[in-house]
């Protein structure tokens, strides 16, 4: 655990200190979740000579603090968290509300950031006014919801041997209602739904020549691969990345596709 | 298969965790009869070793055919995951030891299985693992037995051999209030009769011998996180389960609730339990159980009705002195039972014979349908005389104080028709009347 804004923040580095010989990467998860989603992504990296930074967004899983209502303000908080652990440069890779996060990280400190990956992506991110609703009012049939649209198939098989998928996803979204029961999913969805400053993002993208990937999910449901079009043709340096065969929650459905697109892009 | 709403138990039990074949175009799920699996190459032999990848390295620590009993039992008891081992008795030692070692305590229901009696009061004491028994219905009881290093609270959904209905909600209210889990040993209920984690359960386990696999063929056990209880938590408040929130030497330093926020005791179930003690399933046996699973509604809805039909012919019979079955109001947890288990309470029950031991005998050895044997959760009929068998050696007030009397018989009620199981049970009363 660290202090970041007055409060603790935690990351997951798979148990290794903070080397600062090595690049960083930092792995920024969505709404309603926290750094676990990406255990089989994250723990590889840091078992091949880099520093891991999966952080918890403050309000969900170990971070303290209420969660931040703008993507703008976690940004902020994740530069911050930077300065506080002693990262002057890292890439950063995040997931549909972190892949927000990520950019706008690029936007305010285009200077701080080595590459971009965004994987389901959209921007703008608006959700439906009617899982908005859904979520300040039910949350549990909001996650109910936003778990059966994330997933290819309710009944699908996983790559990680006797874990039960969409069972473990809604679970964890419940574990951060439990956590932090301020309505977090609507601060979250909300925060997606008001952000405004892709355009600005680009532009500094472009001028510092960052090399962005995109990862899109061949069935997600949540950010369909044309909600992120506009931005991808935006964007100077983008490669894309198809994942077959996957919904909105590639980092578990097709964890060895998002390995190897994440590897591809900082490998070149 | 991709509508917002979830799908139902019976497609659960059908097609949960399973997909056609990739390679083959196979529909059933194949059996994967290789102890071990090729690597891409040395990185990715290393990637899986060090759980930095998901994959299959040696079937003892998973295989193809078992994930798919994993998934499908987690799927449908609605937790994060499953673990398919040997038996219900490994699962049993398989989830203990898992959060459990020398020093440790356990407060366990005195209602339980012989196997589960045995090694919860004799072998894991040797190993250091004390288990205080108390009666399952009494909550101030597991109050009271609660200490500093208690791990656990265990109970059986439906206690062995009176039937006692755990009041899942009250005990794991009490577990939670001390930063501990309750875990189940569900064999006798399923989880289409009983979904403990819908009720305050947190770790589950099945003999999947019995009504999962239900034909009396493979022997199995199937471990199940709930991922509802917050281990992290419970170690910041209470110091308890450093087994998962501290780094584990034995696997590079792993702190499990980190790797996992709700499947850390699943990771270290697998990672430690079948890793080093090594009661791993068979693919053939996951096959087996598979194939019992697909069907397992429609199984325990005629186990349940056959049931029901015999208890009444039973308590209609002059030769029968009482049934001990909770849907009777006669059962202490008649209401509870109500409420828990609507579908029905399974398919095992006591009845006690007016007579002595040798009538108990003299009928067991006069039924022709009914098998004679010590095991449940049979398509095919079964029974078991308790004095004169399992409990033979047992003077007759130890008997009584274990809630057995020397005319006590225990039915696994089967698929046949119930017509002809009644009959039988008619000419098997006559029988042992005339006997003595």
């Amino acid at each position: 655990m660290i202090r970041v804004q007055d409060s603790l923040a935690y990351y997951y580095s798979a148990g290794k200190a903070y080397n600062a010989g090595l690049p960083t990467l930092v792995f920024i998860h969505g709404a309603q979740n926290d750094h676990s989603v990406w255990s089989l992504q994250s723990r590889y990296f840091a078992y091949h000579g880099v520093n891991v930074l999966a952080v918890d967004l403050p309000g969900h899983g170990r971070s303290h603090g209420p969660a931040l209502t703008s993507i703008e303000a976690g940004a902020r908080w994740l530069i911050e968290l930077l300065d506080a652990v002693g990262v002057q440069q890292a890439s950063l890779i995040g997931h549909s509300m972190g892949s927000l996060i990520a950019l706008d990280a690029a936007r305010q400190h285009p200077t701080r950031v080595t590459r971009l990956a965004l994987l389901g992506n959209a921007y703008p991110m608006k959700v439906a006014d009617a899982l908005l609703v859904m979520a300040r009012d039910d949350e549990p049939a909001a996650i109910d919801m936003v778990n059966s649209w994330s997933h290819l198939h309710n009944t699908q098989r996983t790559a990680n041997p006797g874990f039960n998928l969409q069972g473990s996803a809604k679970r964890l979204m419940r574990r951060m209602s439990e956590i932090n029961p301020a309505q977090l999913f609507f601060t979250d969805f909300s925060a997606c739904n008001n952000y405004q400053q892709g355009e600005a993002a680009t532009t500094e993208l472009n001028l510092q020549q960052l090399p962005v990937l995109f990862v899109v999910a061949q069935q997600d449901r949540m950010t369909p691969g044309k909600s992120s079009a506009k931005l991808r043709a935006a964007v100077t340096h983008a490669r894309v990345v198809e994942i077959q065969h996957c919904g909105h929650s590639m980092m578990t459905e097709q964890p060895d596709a998002v390995l190897a697109a994440l590897r591809g892009f900082f490998k070149s | 298969m991709s509508t917002s709403e979830p799908p139902g138990f019976d497609t659960l039990s059908l097609h949960a965790g399973s997909a056609p074949d990739p390679t083959t175009g196979a529909r059933a799920t194949p059996i994967y009869f290789s102890s071990s699996f090729v690597f891409d190459d040395s990185d990715h032999a290393a990637s899986l070793f060090n759980m930095e990848r998901a994959g299959h390295v040696y079937s003892r620590i998973s295989n193809p055919t078992n994930a798919v009993l994993e998934e499908r039992i987690a799927a449908l008891e609605g937790g994060v995951a499953g673990l398919a081992v040997a038996s219900g008795q490994a699962a049993l030692h398989v989830g203990i030891s898992t959060i459990a070692g020398a020093g440790s305590h356990i407060v366990a229901s005195r209602a339980l299985y012989g196997g589960s009696q045995n090694l919860l009061a004799y072998t894991l004491k040797r190993f250091g693992i004390d288990t205080t028994f108390v009666d399952p219905r009494d909550l101030d009881a597991w109050r009271a037995a609660i200490r500093p290093n208690t791990k656990v609270l265990f109970a059986e959904t439906l206690g062995n051999p009176g039937l006692d209905v755990l009041n899942i909600p009250a005990v794991a209210e009490l577990a939670h209030e001390h930063y501990l889990p309750l875990m189940l040993d569900s064999t006798f209920t399923t989880p289409y009769l009983l979904r403990p984690f819908d009720h305050g359960a947190d770790v589950l386990f099945h003999s999947a011998t019995k009504f999962l696999c239900g034909h009396g063929t493979a022997i199995g056990g199937l471990l199940v996180d709930g991922g509802r209880f917050d281990w992290q938590k419970a170690y910041d408040s209470s110091g308890r389960f450093a087994e998962l929130c501290e780094p584990y030497e034995g696997f590079h330093g792993m702190v499990f609730s980190e790797e996992s926020s709700v499947a850390a005791f699943a990771l270290r179930a697998r990672r430690e339990g079948v890793r080093d003690f090594g009661a791993c399933m068979s693919p053939h046996n996951a096959f087996a159980i598979l194939q019992g699973m697909e069907t397992l509604s429609l199984r325990m809805d005629k186990h349940v009705a056959n049931t029901r039909k015999v208890i009444e012919f039973l308590l209609a019979h002059p030769a029968v002195e009482s049934v001990s079955y909770p849907e009777l109001d006669s059962h202490p947890d008649y209401e509870l039972a109500k409420n828990l288990l609507p579908k029905g309470c399974g398919a095992v029950f006591t009845f006690v014979l007016k007579g002595n031991r040798a009538a108990g005998a003299k009928l067991v050895e006069s039924l022709q349908i009914f098998s004679h044997l010590a095991n449940v959760g049979d398509a095919k009929s079964l029974i078991i005389h308790p004095a004169s068998t399992t409990h033979f050696r047992v003077p007759a007030e130890q008997l009584t104080a274990s809630g057995i009397t020397e005319g006590t018989l225990r039915l696994s009620i089967g698929l046949e028709n119930v017509d002809d199981l009644i009959a039988d049970l008619s000419q098997g009363l006559k029988t042992a009347l005339k006997g003595v």
